[in-house]
């Protein structure tokens, strides 16, 4: 129970310093460490989506960059729609409200991810991992081919969506957004992993016979799980594209979802705050590295084979085994 | 007609390209149980070691052995330094550490090489055309691309059903375990494996250096292709790889060639290219979707 306990207390107390962190970075004259923060909020989120099917579940999907990529278009092409003034087909209204274009990504996101996980989840092991991916191509050059949204270009979005009463215009403001966004998101996930839900989809992966055994119909719950994370990823696009104020196809390219891979395993597979930490040590190491040589990705390359060859469990076991604590 | 003929042959020369790819990487994925991600590396380096040995030389022949060393040690090392370690991990840390390897082979390419892709001159007497039949010419390159594919189609075919070790393959395709059981010294099988499909890998790249530009991420662009033939022809079946190949590499090219031209009559010209490329590209996905539907363990699944 203590233990439990403890983490909660950590969660609380990693928020307490997020909360303070833009005034700290002004204070100490780096405005670019709250931008830096933004990212690695929202690559925390759609790491930590892609986790729970991943590690809690033993889905290895190498194509939710489609997802995160979904969800910066919805934001991208609603936004193209509110500033030409013509509805969606005809039908549906452009708009440049967060509380609207947030929503609209979350569903849309899901509802393709319903879609793909009810074709994906008839195969397992190499094949699933090789038709999320299938997946995610189509989706890609399906963009790319959309010369109405931008084609290669992408789209960009002239203004950050609006929130009532805010000025989305300032980056400490936009930080704050994610935050809370962030803080939410990890309150819902941690409930649910450790929910009767959670518990199935865990044992889903120790055993599916096993869960079959006891009367659980596993094909339901992986898709549920399957939705669920689509749309974490989905958010995550969406607070992208409206951070980045550009949505791309470079976002549902392969390398993405291998880079929303490495955050996972650099964090910790199987754990609630560890993408957090992997997508920030991932987005630090790009930066550090990449302000040293162009060849940042040499770096990158080596300190990803140490992590999967030598450590079990990615740095937050690194961390816990250094401090003298039990995993 | 011509034109369709030409294209016949070009989605063949793409297919067999695509198989001296696939057949190393479903063998190596069928019988080690490793996804190779880096095996696209492989292709780039032999790619790069014999362009580099034939522009210092001048003769397009002595890259051949380059780019064959190159590859068989770069899948050595890869073996003895990484993928040895992983065969008794899960998918992901095989995909994460192949993953790592493809940033860290780019990067060092680049930093050997520059941005700027290299070329390679066609040898002389392959620089010209044959013609077919009456009025058909084909570019001999193309054509001596297509013959050396079927030689290594024919050559796999022999060793793996008609020698001994080919026989361990075969075995071990089927059911690892029971290969070890029976005392098989597996880890020579594994590095046999591991050889002959770097070998391969790069000799494919190699000679689709004058066709294509060497450069940086070229591995990648056939990798992904190439899982998709590996699944769809069923994983670990050399007999699956060829078929799927064939079909992948006719069907790409295909489509690259008559769907732009088939919307340009329902839609506007610029706009119908955009869709019929991003369609085209997005057509050997679809079929590989659609098979793993029907058949979830490919066409030619090699553990019956």
């Amino acid at each position: 129970m203590t233990q439990s306990s403890n983490k909660i207390l950590l969660g609380i107390g990693i928020f307490a310093i997020l909360l303070a962190l833009p005034i700290l970075a002004d204070m100490f004259g780096q405005p670019a460490l709250t931008s830096l923060a933004t990212r690695v909020l929202i690559y925390g989120i759609a790491a930590a989506s892609l986790n729970f099917i991943l590690g809690f579940g033993g889905m290895v999907s190498f194509g939710h960059a489609a997802f995160f990529g979904i969800g910066g278009y919805v934001v991208g092409i609603l936004y193209h729609h509110y500033a030409s003034g013509e509805p969606i087909f005809g039908l549906i209204p452009g708009t440049n409200q967060l509380l609207i274009t947030l929503p609209a990504a979350i569903l849309v996101s899901g509802i393709f991810a319903a879609i793909i996980g009810a074709l994906s989840l008839r195969t397992s092991g190499v094949q699933f991992i090789m038709i999320t991916l299938a997946f995610a191509q189509m989706l890609f050059f399906l963009f790319v081919s959309l010369k109405a949204y931008g084609g290669d270009d992408g789209l960009i979005i002239r203004r950050t969506n609006e929130l009532p009463g805010l000025n989305m215009r300032d980056k400490q403001t936009i930080y704050y957004v994610c935050l809370v966004i962030a803080a939410l998101f990890f309150a819902l996930l941690y409930r649910l992993v450790n929910s009767p839900f959670g518990y199935v989809i865990a044992g889903l992966r120790q055993s599916e016979q096993r869960m079959a055994a006891v009367g659980l119909h596993a094909y339901r719950y992986k898709l549920v799980a399957f939705v669920i994370s689509g749309m974490g990823a989905g958010l995550a696009g969406a607070l992208m594209a409206n951070f980045m104020r550009f949505a791309s196809p470079d976002m549902l390219h392969w390398t993405k979802s291998g880079e929303l891979m490495v955050m996972v395993i650099l964090g910790g597979v199987g754990t609630v705050f560890g993408p957090l930490i992997g997508a920030a040590s991932f987005i630090v190491l790009e930066t550090v590295l990449a302000s040293w040589t162009e060849y940042w990705q040499l770096g990158l390359g080596f300190v990803l084979l140490f992590v999967v060859l030598y450590t079990q469990g990615g740095i937050q076991a690194l961390l816990k085994h250094a401090f003298g604590g039990r995993s | 007609m011509t034109l369709f003929l030409e294209q016949v042959l070009n989605g063949l020369q793409f297919g067999v390209m695509l198989f001296l790819m696939a057949a190393g990487l479903t063998l190596i994925f069928g019988i080690m149980g490793i996804i190779n991600l880096a095996h696209g590396a492989i292709y780039m380096i032999g790619a790069y070691a014999g362009t580099y040995v034939a522009m210092e030389t001048g003769v397009y022949y002595a890259g051949i052995p380059a780019a064959l060393a190159a590859a068989a040690l770069t899948g050595a090392a890869m073996e003895f330094l990484v993928v040895r370690r992983l065969y008794k991990r899960d998918h992901l840390d095989q995909v994460l550490a192949t993953f790592a390897l493809i940033l860290i082979s780019n990067q060092v390419i680049t930093l050997i090489f520059g941005r700027q892709p290299l070329f390679v001159a066609m040898p002389e007497a392959l620089s010209g055309s044959v013609e077919l039949l009456p009025g058909v010419f084909y570019p001999s390159y193309r054509l001596a691309i297509i013959a050396v594919g079927l030689l290594v189609a024919l050559g796999l075919y022999l060793i793996i059903n008609r020698t001994r070790i080919g026989m361990l393959v075969r075995a071990g395709s089927t059911n690892r375990d029971m290969v070890r059981a029976l005392g098989v010294d597996i880890r020579m099988l594994y590095t046999v494996v591991f050889g002959l499909g770097a070998l391969l890998a790069g000799l494919a790249g190699y000679m689709a250096g004058p066709i294509l530009a060497v450069q940086v991420g070229m591995g990648e662009q056939i990798l992904i292709t190439t899982f998709v033939v590996v699944v769809i022809g069923g994983v670990g079946s050399i007999r699956g790889a060829f078929f799927a190949s064939i079909i992948i590499g006719v069907f790409d090219t295909m489509l690259r060639a008559y769907l732009p031209g088939l919307l340009r009559q329902v839609m506007v010209g610029p706009e119908a290219d955009a869709l019929g490329a991003g369609l085209s590209s997005m057509g050997i996905y679809l079929l590989m979707a659609l098979v793993l539907l029907v058949r979830p363990k490919g066409l030619f699944p090699a553990h019956s």
